[in-house]
């Protein structure tokens, strides 16, 4: 296709995407290195007869006002939104690095930092939940494909409402019936005998709630990715394998698993991906106190009375960061593939 | 395939069907249970003293004098007027699917067509832009949209909703159109069309298997999304989701949860009935990716 052409075909795709992804990563940029405008104050001086003169601190309204009007901006500050104690916080870090007695006292101070906190649950849901998508969407796409041709119809009209369910609405399905007077919050109680436990209540059993939910509603894409891999394994083989004696396991070892190989990778990719954006179940889970996500921090950031846009802004290009560098080795890999191709 | 081939020993067998019953059970009883509970009261589907009240319906029996009721859909449809949030929706989701649709066949078409070294760098960015959280994205929008006053109003969040859908149509349909034999445009424009009339003539009769598959994908995107809808419009043009966030910061209020619950089954229907008439393209949406790699 001649350059032309291809340029006419692809603009309006091209435009939407610079204009509302590369513009805004762009902004994102610049607006991390601002901060809020502090308020005008103004100084005066009050006289009373009783206690005479003394100077006093006022805010300027109208002026502040008028300078944010003026610079929405905000004021540069380079990066030092990166290195407050709401993000990167090195002095804290250090600090705590000098103070801390050992590995664990220092992991848990870290965490009473807002950025690692964040991190952390980001790090571990992301890493948690892909391998445990993969291996029971494996499991099921397995048991599914020995299942009577007349139930598979139903099992995977079932098994897509987790997947395609709204974040949201999924995650307070489930955390209504986790509710201490819910079906699971007040069973649980009932098998612990423990009439006051409360999934919401420590940070440990808020992480499990969402792992479980997360695995919960992604287990389904792996599920249906595996399923129809399974069916295009290519049965020649299988016979051909059977006639050469192999055992069952030699079978799946050697023929449905590099079979499956490309698809493991597919919904790794995938789910790395979309488990590193993790942001919904928080909300809806009202688990904030005790997990955030850095799409959550960023969020709350922006949504505060106060709209910290500097702040906001410094997390999301942290974020960007992580996805880079989360996606590194696959754009390594697919442009090594490429040249290898070509040449 | 052959009997030999998939017959397995019965402890496996066995094992297989408990995992899968068992599944089936943890999808679909949370969606059942909802739907129930959906027609209590609060009193019963959040039962301090017993659960089963909310199979028995104890207390909406005593409070309404049916075992079943439609408060919590009146009070979310009427009273906290969800149906505005609905007719949003439908408008969000109708724009963003079409243009997407537009834009990604155009799109995805000259992807496919083009054998230059810059087509797969295109692809190679949509994908890293397909990785982005929605959320950095929206920060970086929420000032310039404050700026120039544009945030609010329901075009801003269609045309931002059509730009993230954009990587995810690009690569979807352009694997699509590689499936179409090249032959069929390329005959036609030595028959004296242009490239674009080609397009008009000869591939868009014979894409719509494809588009209807990615239609579906940029569907679920545009209504399930949260981060932008809630960030980007204003109280009066919210959708259901942010609108179902907003009821509850409410829930303290006897009642006001069940007006939630109402809400998150009525926006549940959709998606339920979509399932119903397009299982097989959801499927084949799912794996068509995949198999490319």
């Amino acid at each position: 296709m001649p350059h032309r052409t291809f340029f006419w075909f692809i603009l309006p795709s091209l435009v939407a995407m610079a204009l509302f992804i590369a513009f805004p990563l762009i902004s994102v940029v610049a607006q991390s290195l601002f901060v809020e405008h502090e308020q005008v104050l103004i100084e005066s001086e009050v006289c009373d007869p009783f206690t005479g003169c003394r100077k006093e601190l006022t805010v300027d309204a109208v002026a502040t006002a008028q300078l944010r009007e003026a610079q929405p901006l905000g004021r540069f500050n380079g990066l030092g939104t990166y290195t407050d104690r709401n993000h990167l916080a090195f002095a804290e870090v250090a600090e705590a690095w000098r103070t801390s007695e050992g590995l664990a006292d220092f992991g848990g101070q870290l965490m009473n930092l807002p950025f690692y906190k964040a991190l952390a649950f980001t790090l571990t849901y992301t890493f948690v939940v892909t391998p445990l998508v993969i291996v029971l969407g494996l499991a099921i796409a397995l048991g599914v494909n020995g299942l009577p041709k007349l139930f598979k119809g139903p099992t995977i009209f079932v098994s897509l409402l987790p997947m395609i369910v709204t974040p949201l609405i999924g995650s307070l399905i489930l955390f209504w019936m986790i509710d201490a007077r819910g079906i699971i919050g007040s069973s649980l109680q009932e098998l612990t005998g423990d009439p006051n436990l409360s999934l919401k209540a420590s940070p440990a059993l808020t992480w499990l709630t969402l792992i479980v939910y997360g695995v919960w509603h992604s287990a389904p894409f792996g599920f249906i990715v595996f399923y129809a891999g399974l069916q295009t394994v290519p049965s020649e083989t299988l016979e051909a394998a059977i006639v050469d004696g192999a055992s069952r396991w030699e079978r799946i070892r050697y023929v449905v698993i590099p079979h499956m190989a490309p698809l493991v990778v597919f919904v790794t990719l995938i789910q790395l991906m979309d488990n590193f954006r993790v942001f919904e179940p928080i909300v809806g889970f009202s688990a904030a106190a005790n997990a955030t996500s850095l799409s959550y921090f960023i969020y709350a950031d922006l949504t505060d009375i106060n709209a910290r846009f500097g702040s906001a802004a410094a997390t999301s290009v942290l974020t960007v960061i992580g996805v880079a560098i989360l996606l590194a080795p696959v754009l390594v890999r697919t442009w090594r593939d490429f040249n290898r191709k070509r040449a | 395939m052959s009997a030999a081939v998939t017959r397995r020993p019965p402890a496996v067998a066995l094992i297989a069907t408990v995992l899968v019953v068992l599944w089936v059970v943890l999808a679909a009883f949370p969606f059942v249970w909802t739907v129930w509970g959906s027609f209590k009261v609060q009193g019963d589907f959040f039962s301090k003293a017993d659960w089963t009240y909310a199979l028995t319906g104890v207390r909406t029996m005593a409070e309404t004098g049916s075992p079943f009721t439609g408060a919590g859909y009146e009070g979310a449809w009427v009273e906290r007027e969800f149906w505005r949030a609905a007719v949003n929706t439908m408008i969000v989701v109708v724009f963003t699917v079409i243009i997407s649709l537009t834009f990604g066949t155009l799109g995805g078409y000259a992807l496919a067509r083009s054998g230059y070294r810059y087509a797969f760098w295109l692809l190679m960015i949509a994908l890293v832009f397909r990785a982005m959280p929605h959320i950095t994205l929206v920060s970086g929008y929420l000032l310039p949209f404050f700026e120039w006053n544009l945030w609010g109003h329901l075009p801003t969040a269609i045309i931002v909703l059509v730009a993230i859908n954009q990587p995810f149509t690009l690569w979807m349909l352009h694997s699509f159109f590689l499936n179409i034999p090249k032959d069929l445009d390329e005959s036609a424009m030595v028959d004296g069309c242009t490239r674009f009339q080609a397009f008009r003539h000869v591939i868009v009769p014979v894409m719509w298997p494809g588009v209807i598959t990615t239609g579906l994908f940029s569907f679920l995107l545009a209504y399930n999304d949260f981060a932008v809808t809630a960030t980007l419009l204003s109280q009066q043009n919210q959708t259901m989701v942010p609108k179902i966030a907003s009821f509850l910061g409410s829930t303290q209020v006897e009642g006001n949860v069940m007006f939630a619950v109402a809400a998150v089954v009525s926006a549940t229907v959709p998606l339920f009935i979509l399932i119903l008439f397009f299982q097989r393209q959801i499927v084949s949406g799912l794996t068509a990716g995949a198999v490319k790699g």
